[in-house]
């Protein structure tokens, strides 16, 4: 087991070195030249020089990225191309809230849609069933953003329920983990629904009825218990998503999250934002993958890892 | 379905009499895909809005979705000729919507395309070849699946520059891991069955092998994950669109259009109201039809 979480950690390392390579490479590849857009109109050409050896992009793009890996590894992830500012500090200090509304939104994503995937599969074409299906496209076809705009004009600022903007309290979490939640509830709903069916007509749940156990021991007992595994798969993936979705949802309600911060370095083309940005997600993303994959032989004593 | 009907044609000419038509099966897919109530009405409401918006230059000037009226601004819905009113700048939100669509669906279309066209390059490539080759294919699929993919997708657009172009390849390349890996699964179950070895034996050329007996095999799996991708991807462009990344003002797009009535929905809720139901809609119908369509291709996967 411990061999196991060590090598996948030590897996990452190539990921982490892929995706950033892959990015850095593009923007290097691709025309346009920071040192211009960074420096004023008027600067001479030695100037512009010495901005670029001061970015370090005078150097070939292997060794800047290099350069740039070492420096990570230091704890240094470079200083902002606009602000000055040192990256690592900024992402430290807005890691906690994209993570908080990560974490909270998986894990109430997870409490509402295993029993309700559990209830629609075992009452299939009945009108719950029906009634939580459609509720469930409808809410997958939503954009994220659009509806964390409603949830804010109708429940904060009309009816004053929660607060709009900003962080504080946990009341300020509620409507952005709603928001951050939906399309993850729709999917997880359906899969749940889809593996409890699965399972619900196998042999062992028909004999564990036959045996006279009562409905909820079948249920929780023997289906749910087996239609875990793929069920846990999902929300390793959904945390993912999540992240991905915090995105817009960050910038609708406010949010001083790692993701706000990427949006604003998107748009100015700051690069060493950008990279440290992704760098750390995928770090965390990549943990989580790994603990999902670590609770399996909780779940499933048939699973054991070399 | 094209790309069957041409390989059934192909088919036929090279003498195979005793193969059931494949115009066959398309009418009984069709027949299935017609019992599907939901699917019909996804497919009649999405060709709608399809050609409503993509007809539109031919009804509707462009300079009514940019040109600014400020005397009109705020028009309630169904006032003097604004059928869904005007926003701040007194632009008609009707026009704004319509050509917003082309941008939206329109790059929608584009990008699935792109990854389609990249997906089955790749998996194809590294379902057929297997061993190493599938081994490095596979990896870089990993590494670019290890990030979620409206985050990577807004690192290659800042790489790339912005761009409505640049917006769609980077959404391909995010896209293009997913379905190069559906390709590859669905590729390697058939690469060792009979038909493919007596292709082989025959000395046809692995090229020629997937194009001709592999591809057609997976198109129906493959063009149910497009239609399910197509969905996803029309709600990332419409988030990017809302963060302001990839289409510039003042061309309109369904997310844009929404970031720009932000600061008014409170007063004018039907500012952010139409254009978020306008792509809800497309997604639903994109959702319903990609159900309808592995029903009808696969009915032994339905429950």
């Amino acid at each position: 087991m411990l061999k196991y979480t060590l090598k996948r950690v030590l897996l990452l390392i190539p990921t982490i070195i892929g995706i950033t390579l892959f990015i850095y490479l593009i923007m290097s590849l691709v025309p346009g030249d920071p040192v211009e857009m960074l420096s004023p109109l008027e600067a001479t050409f030695e100037e512009k020089e010495a901005l670029r050896a001061e970015l370090g992009l005078d150097k070939p793009i292997l060794v800047q990225y290099a350069n740039y890996m070492w420096n990570v590894l230091h704890g240094d992830f470079g200083v902002s191309w606009f602000t000055k500012q040192p990256v690592i500090n900024e992402i430290s200090n807005r890691m906690p809230y994209t993570l908080t509304l990560g974490v909270l939104s998986t894990l109430i994503a997870s409490l509402i849609s295993i029993p309700l995937g559990t209830l629609t599969a075992v009452k299939h074409n009945s009108l719950p069933d029906y009634a939580i299906t459609f509720l469930c496209l409808l809410l997958a076809a939503m954009p994220g953003f659009w509806l964390g705009l409603l949830l804010q004009i109708y429940l904060s600022l009309q009816a004053g329920w929660f607060p709009a903007y900003g962080v504080g309290t946990m009341q300020h979490y509620v409507l952005p983990v709603i928001a951050v939640c939906a399309a993850s509830v729709a999917t997880n709903i359906r899969s749940t629904r889809t593996w409890v069916l699965d399972v619900i007509r196998s042999d062992y749940v028909r004999t564990a009825r036959a045996k006279g156990a009562s409905e909820i021991i079948v249920i929780m007992k023997h289906a749910l218990r087996n239609a875990l595994l793929p069920i846990v798969t999902g929300f390793g993936s959904s945390f993912a998503m999540v992240l991905g979705s915090s995105v817009v949802i960050e910038t609708v309600f406010a949010i001083p999250g790692t993701s706000t911060y990427l949006t604003s370095a998107v748009k100015t083309r700051d690069m060493p934002i950008i990279m440290g940005c992704i760098l750390v997600i995928s770090i965390f993303v990549g943990i989580v993958n790994l603990l999902v994959d670590l609770t399996y032989s909780v779940i499933d004593p048939r699973v054991k890892y070399e | 379905m094209n790309t069957q009907n041409v390989a059934a044609a192909s088919s036929t000419k090279a003498g195979q009499p005793f193969r059931p038509s494949k115009k066959g099966r398309f009418k009984l897919i069709w027949k299935r895909y017609r019992r599907n109530k939901l699917a019909m009405l996804g497919m009649v409401v999405l060709l709608a809005l399809l050609a409503a918006v993509f007809s539109a230059p031919l009804y509707l000037d462009y300079q009514e979705a940019i040109t600014q009226h400020i005397v009109d601004a705020f028009a309630k819905p169904g006032s003097d000729g604004h059928i869904f009113g005007t926003d701040q700048l007194g632009r008609d939100l009707l026009a704004r919507i319509i050509y917003g669509g082309r941008i939206t669906l329109g790059a929608g279309l584009a990008t699935v395309a792109l990854s389609f066209v990249g997906g089955v390059a790749l998996g194809g490539i590294a379902g057929y070849f297997g061993g190493k080759v599938d081994n490095i294919v596979m990896r870089l699929c990993d590494m670019l699946m290890a990030i979620p993919g409206t985050m990577l997708a807004m690192a290659l657009v800042a790489a790339l520059g912005a761009g409505l172009d640049k917006l769609l390849i980077s959404l391909a390349i995010v896209q293009i891991p997913s379905s190069a890996r559906t390709v590859r699964a669905a590729i390697m179950n058939l690469r060792n069955s009979e038909f493919i070895e007596a292709a082989r034996c025959y000395g046809t050329g692995s090229g020629r092998i997937i194009a001709k007996h592999l591809l057609p095999n997976i198109l129906g799996p493959l063009i149910v994950t497009t239609f399910m991708h197509l969905g996803s991807i029309i709600l990332c462009i419409a988030a990017m669109g809302f963060l302001g990344i990839g289409v510039q003002a003042p061309t309109p797009e369904w997310g844009s259009i929404i970031s720009e009535n932000q600061s008014n929905i409170r007063y004018y809720p039907y500012l952010g109201l139409i254009p978020g139901l306008f792509i809800m809609i497309s997604v639903l119908s994109l959702n319903f039809i990609g159900d309808g369509l592995r029903d009808a291709l696969d009915p032994k996967m339905k429950n």
